[in-house]
């Protein structure tokens, strides 16, 4: 066990024995250091205005992640090194090549989101090369700007490259690695202030131990939606226990036809390998908050935290995933379906974690689609959210799985609408029957994103879209206007 | 490299760096990308800094029988806590009707109205004492939407009415005649940098309050008026502000006068600072409207007749809302001639937030209004909308006075258009849409060119002011300030610009200062897009004062005629001889000539008559146009923008770089109004989408993946405004309004461009479908 965290800041290593376990980075670097550089605009990581990068040491190299410090809460930056805007430009004052192409391009009007994009553009710059356009709007579709249009950004962020790698700043990183180096430990590290007490272990039978010890601890992996129970709620959170370090929890391998994911994986780490075998699964991954939300945030945490409009579990449950829970020493495994009880609750037992989500490998021929509406494409939360699984022989549905999100209390399962299709050819006729019976199945809400009308109306018409996508012979027709296109001929 | 940083390479030599039509970078741009900007809530804090938080209403109407603050003033940290009752001057913080209590006392009209204060040590403590506020409502009925309003005649100003020709015979005479309704929704400012103030308590009855406002002035009187003390104790100063776009201009009173008064009371510093949340249910937005119109027409789609009856939400005061009403009456004409021609307006008292500017000023509430009557027509006819738009386009010599009798003298649209058309290749590209949409069942395509027409003074004459003051130091720095702020529109650099030009130095030997009411006094708010025009001028003379007096000095002392002393790049020539400026200037002080000026600037020209709704409210129009396409998805209603092209007239521009930052921003603030930013209000009053997780403005990826963008190369401004240049804050916001009509034109294609879809804005993909399924369902039968 190790009391306090320790970190990277501004070249050394800073020791902090006593803090507050939910204290943001963004209200310690300007409240407690004077750092006023790093700016808020929202407080509940929709903006990017606060973005800060953190350097970590993974398998022996490092890696550069843009996350929003107003929602990460200041313990989890134990082992890592955080970098700021007022980090980039050299001591004698020069500007980093990502201000300069910022500067040159006219990219700032008022500033004010300024430094955000300038730490996500510097997150691009030392960990890939050029971007595409696409690219582009992917790194920076968590940082909103009201003034420039994105215009003058977007050619900063090609610019920036000309200036060609990041010399100086990878000599200093060579000292910033054997200084992380010498913070790595397996051991639990525990902090505590103003009567909250945070732990972070390192193995999940630590984990598992310390959350059966105090099982009325919140759980956080990437704080992406628990931040906003401090910022927004300004909830007490009283004890947390922090996923980030666990090892074994960050592993994903494919296993007896399985892809394991841990649930301590973020979304952009497992992006690629479920991309591989679900395309558009991929594809919804890469609309699930923005590139700082999906650095922090977790799969894992997507499903635990049992929200009706989490975008993986409609996709997860479709497919047929599993879900692994773990209390003490003792596992069980479910259908993941079956976790989601009812709006608000969970099967998940007192001291129980999830341990693991197991995505069981597509089979041959099976078709697999998964929609996302919103207002807007980037860093919206679905009005709804459907998944569609089919295995279509012959011409006929041997079996049909429908999930949505946003349309009931809990992402659930479209069993009349499905029932309408099993056994059946699949054809238009049979469609647009199985369509009516969708009303059977879903009586959603009318709310700030979408009407009940548009809903019920729109998530037929996916089911309809996902036939004309599966069942297209000869030359395609185009069916998508937002996103990958291709991906619907896939 | 694109034209943008070519433009910025571009340095001739022998002129000086950054003077006028140069591509000079934004003053603060190096300060910007290095987070060393600093921004009200930057400052440092003095020792025992309070932090306020502002306890709200949660309901849209009631009686207050009591708030007992008692257990907050014992709350942990607290230092104080303020109702109605500790103010020590009048309760309101208006801009012109006194309907704006500071803290309400007897009645709360919204939820999210400011009813007290707490000041803590910290934010944390004072928002946990707010908490224990204890308030007994009595409910009152709420009016919560535009139509109940109208139904109740709940208005918070008379309605009002612009009349020219005779429209109802007009109507009646027409060989096609269409009515329909409009709806278009409000829109949040969204400045990322939310409403601040931060007051520091001085000696005697003075307060220096560090504002977040486009309107230092009439925070200055607000405050004062607050703390029952004459204007010049009050000193108010704004560096810069993280975005502004009217949000800023009438509603920083309400935090500044509380910051003030919570200094005044206790001595020490103290902040407001709203969070996000806080700050979209606190503040107004831009104004929501119902329009209805009659419409007669001949078979070509010129217009005979037209009426409007437009409605808008005020919310529960008065705020501006009588100027933007009228202003989108002014621009219910947009770039057309409309002979004969009604236009009522209401505006309705609600039990929701006061609305407030927001760039346009109702203008492009207007704008959208005649445009969707246009398309309307185009469909009624079978023809292309662009062609009705020319039809209807107003004359240079005929067909050129607006619905409130100013001749329109500066007429370039055609010209503008024509070449826009061109550049974008517009007619090509409708014909491959419409071939493209034949055979495309489930995407469809759409595309429309739409103009912008847009009248620059504020219409309330008076405000057509601006001051400036102008030091020459001995060594021959500038230091430069006038009444305008700078909110990121480059507003401090254009004005720096011409002072470098008028003394012929380099831009980097002009220092920018904050605004500040103890420099120049009685401002007008930065707004209607006249900074540049008014500051710049204020500043030139200010600057022109002193070259002159310079003059003077020199041809005395070097017994040449005036006109010997030639003002040249970096230098300045007396007859025979070459001086630098600070040699100069350092000559004219030993012979104590004054090195200081105030400059002073009124627009010339403008003349309205506010009861006949006639005159000449604008000293000139600025001109633009956009032809925006568009992809829909008929299943689920969502869209992309795929392509812009803007030709945007901003005279002779002061600053291109800048220039062109303005028009791109403005079109894509426009095409969120008109797309994704949807207000929803919950059923019980309180604003359901008030932070950005469902508030949805433009992210980078909604910006067309090709975008074209050029200002007029033969722009120049008609009248005497400085340096022939235009205003460009506004205007091409209205650019936007393409992309609705663009999203129209693919939706419309279900029904074989015969049925007019009638979206209405926001656009959001649930509308765009409802108008799939109506048109289909009407092309049916």
């Amino acid at each position: 066990m190790s009391e306090g965290i320790r970190f990277v800041f501004r070249g050394e290593v800073r020791e902090i024995d006593k803090i507050d376990p939910t204290l943001s980075v963004l209200r310690w670097l300007r409240e407690v250091e004077g750092a006023s550089g790093t700016k808020e605009g929202c407080a509940e990581g929709d903006c990017g205005a606060c973005t800060v990068v953190l350097g970590e040491l993974v398998d022996g190299s490092m890696q550069y992640r843009a996350v929003n410090a107003c929602i990460q809460f200041m313990p989890t930056l134990h082992g890592k090194q955080l970098i700021t805007v007022e980090d980039l430009a050299s001591p004698d004052g020069a500007l980093h090549p990502v201000q300069k192409a910022m500067v040159e391009t006219s990219g700032s009007q008022c500033g004010f989101c300024t430094p955000g994009f300038v730490m996500s553009m510097f997150a691009m710059k030392v960990s890939e090369g050029r971007p595409s356009r696409d690219r582009i709007n992917d790194v920076l579709a968590g940082n909103l700007c009201r003034c420039t249009g994105y215009g003058p950004i977007i050619e900063a962020s090609e610019k920036m490259y000309d200036a060609g790698p990041e010399t100086a700043f990878l000599e200093e990183e060579k000292r910033v690695v054997a200084l992380l180096e010498g913070l790595s430990s397996d051991a639990m590290v525990e902090t505590a202030d103003k009567g909250r007490r945070y732990f972070a272990p390192a193995r999940v039978d630590d984990l598992a131990r310390v959350y059966t010890d105090n099982p009325d601890a919140v759980i956080v992996a990437g704080a992406t939606d628990v931040g906003l129970w401090v910022t927004k709620m300004h909830k007490d959170l009283g004890t947390v226990i922090y996923l980030g370090r666990v090892k074994e929890l960050k592993e994903m391998r494919v296993a007896s036809g399985y892809l394991e994911i841990g649930a301590g994986v973020s979304y952009t780490d497992a992006w690629d390998e479920i991309k591989k075998h679900y395309p558009d699964f991929g594809e919804l991954i890469r609309r699930i908050g923005s590139t700082q939300v999906r650095n922090a945030g977790t799969i894992g945490g997507n499903v635990a935290n049992g929200s009706p409009i989490g975008d993986t579990p409609p996709a997860l449950i479709a497919a047929g995933a599993r879900l692994v829970l773990r209390k003490g020493e003792e596992r069980r495994e479910i259908d993941l379906e079956s976790f989601f009880i009812d709006y608000g609750k969970q099967d998940r037992g007192i001291g129980e974690f999830v341990e693991m989500v197991k995505l069981p490998l597509p089979k041959a021929g099976s078709k697999f689609r998964s929609y996302k509406i919103s207002k807007r494409f980037d860093q919206d939360i679905s009005a709804a959210c459907g998944a569609f699984m089919a295995d279509i022989e012959k011409g006929q549905v041997k079996d049909i799985r429908i999930c949505f999100g946003g349309m009931a209390g809990t992402p659930a399962r479209a069993k009349h609408t499905e029932a309408a299709l099993i056994g059946k050819t699949w054809d238009e006729e049979t469609v647009k029957t199985a369509m009516a019976e969708m009303v059977k199945d879903y009586n959603p809400l009318t709310d700030m994103r979408a009407s009940e009308a548009y809903r019920a109306k729109v998530a037929r018409n996916l089911l309809y879209k996902f036939f004309v996508e599966t069942s297209q012979v000869g030359e395609k027709v185009n069916t998508r206007v937002v996103g990958d296109r291709e991906l619907a001929h896939v | 490299m694109s034209d943008r940083t070519m433009a910025n390479e571009k340095n001739n030599a022998g002129i000086i760096q950054g003077g006028v039509h140069q591509n000079h970078l934004h003053d603060s741009a190096h300060k910007h990308v290095s987070g060393t900007a600093i921004y009200i809530d930057d400052l440092p804090e003095l020792p025992g800094c309070l932090q306020v938080y502002i306890g709200m209403s949660e309901k849209p109407h009631a009686k207050i029988k009591s708030i007992d603050v008692s257990a907050a003033r014992k709350a942990e940290g607290v230092a104080c806590v303020l109702t109605a009752d500790d103010i020590p001057g009048i309760n309101d913080y208006s801009p012109v009707m006194g309907d704006d209590p500071i803290f309400a006392n007897e009645l709360v009209e919204y939820v999210g109205q400011s009813m007290f204060a707490v000041a803590a040590d910290s934010i944390d403590n004072a928002r946990a004492a707010a908490s224990l506020v204890k308030v007994d409502y009595e409910e009152l009925p709420a009016i919560l939407t535009i139509e109940e309003a109208l139904e109740k005649e709940s208005y918070v100003l008379s309605p009002n009415e612009m009349k020219r020709g005779d429209s109802a015979t007009a109507l009646e005479r027409a060989e096609n005649r269409l009515k329909d309704r409009i709806l278009i929704g409000g829109q949040d400012h969204f400045y990322l940098e939310g409403h601040i103030a931060l007051a520091i308590p001085g000696e005697d009855d003075d307060v220096l309050v560090h504002s977040s406002t486009q309107h230092p002035s009439e925070v200055q009187h607000n405050v004062a008026k607050a703390l029952g003390v004459s204007d010049h104790c009050v000193t108010i100063e704004i560096r810069r502000m993280g975005g502004g776009f009217g949000g800023k201009e009438s509603q920083p009173a309400l935090f500044a006068s509380v910051a003030a008064m919570v200094a005044k009371k206790t001595g020490k510093a103290a902040k407001v600072r709203l969070d996000r949340d806080d700050d979209m249910e606190m503040t107004g937005k831009r104004h929501d409207f119902i329009m209805d119109y009659d419409v007669g027409f001949d078979a070509s789609g010129r217009i005979e007749g037209i009426e409007f009856i437009q409605a808008c939400r005020a919310g529960n005061s008065a705020d501006l809302t009588g100027a933007i009403a009228d202003r989108a009456m002014f621009h219910a004409d947009n770039a057309y001639y409309l002979e004969n021609v009604t236009i009522k307006s209401y505006r309705c008292k609600t039990n929701t937030v006061s609305n407030t500017a927001f760039r346009g000023f109702g203008g492009p509430q207007g704008v959208v209004g005649i445009e969707r009557v246009i398309d309307a027509i185009a469909n009624h006819l079978g023809k292309d909308p662009l062609e009705i738009r020319k039809v209807n386009f107003y004359g240079t010599t005929d067909r050129n006075v607006t619905p409130y009798y100013m001749t329109v003298e500066d007429n370039v649209i055609h010209e503008l258009v024509v070449e826009l058309e061109a550049d974008a290749d517009y007619a090509a590209r409708r014909a491959d849409i419409r071939a493209f949409n034949e055979n495309s069942p489930f995407v469809k395509k759409g595309i429309a060119l739409t103009p912008v027409k847009f009248g620059i003074s504020f219409t309330t004459t008076f405000l057509n002011q601006a001051g400036a003051l102008v030091h020459v130091y001995t060594d021959g720095s500038v230091h430069l300030n006038h009444g305008g702020t700078e909110m990121g529109q480059g507003l401090y650099t254009k004005v720096a610009q011409v002072v470098a030009e008028e003394f012929q130095i380099d831009n980097n030997r002009v220092k920018i200062t904050a605004t500040n009411t103890g420099k120049v006094p009685n401002t007008s708010a930065t707004a209607a897009s006249s900074g540049a025009d008014m500051n710049g001028m204020a500043a030139q003379a200010a600057a022109r004062t002193i070259r002159n007096r310079l003059t003077d000095f020199a041809a005395q002392k070097f017994q040449v005629k005036a006109d010997e002393v030639r003002w040249l790049p970096g230098r300045i020539q007396v007859g025979a001889e070459e001086m630098t400026f600070p040699d100069l200037v350092k000559q004219a002080y030993l012979a104590r000539i004054s090195l200081s000026s105030t400059g002073y600037y009124a627009t010339p020209k403008i003349h309205y008559d506010a009861q006949k709704m006639q005159g000449r409210p604008f000293y000139y129009f600025a001109y633009g146009a956009a032809v925006t396409e568009v992809e829909v998805d008929t299943l689920t209603g969502e869209y992309k923008v795929m392509r812009t092209d803007i030709l945007h007239d901003v005279g002779k521009s002061l600053n291109p770089t800048i220039d062109l930052g303005q028009v791109e921003g403005a079109y894509i603030q426009g095409v969120g109004w008109l797309t994704t930013e949807e207000l929803v209000w919950h059923p019980s009053g309180k604003l359901w989408t008030h932070a950005p997780s469902t508030y949805k403005i433009p992210a980078c990826s909604d910006r067309a993946p090709e975008f074209n963008v050029r200002l007029w190369d033969k722009g120049k401004n008609a009248e005497e405004t400085i340096y022939r240049s235009k205003a460009v804050g506004e205007p091409p916001l209205m650019l936007g309004v393409s992309a609705l009509m663009a999203l129209s034109d693919a939706v419309a294609s279900v029904g074989g461009y015969k049925i007019h879809p009638g979206l209405n804005a926001p656009a959001t993909p649930e509308r765009v479908l409802d108008a799939v399924d109506r048109v289909r369902e009407a092309a049916a039968g």
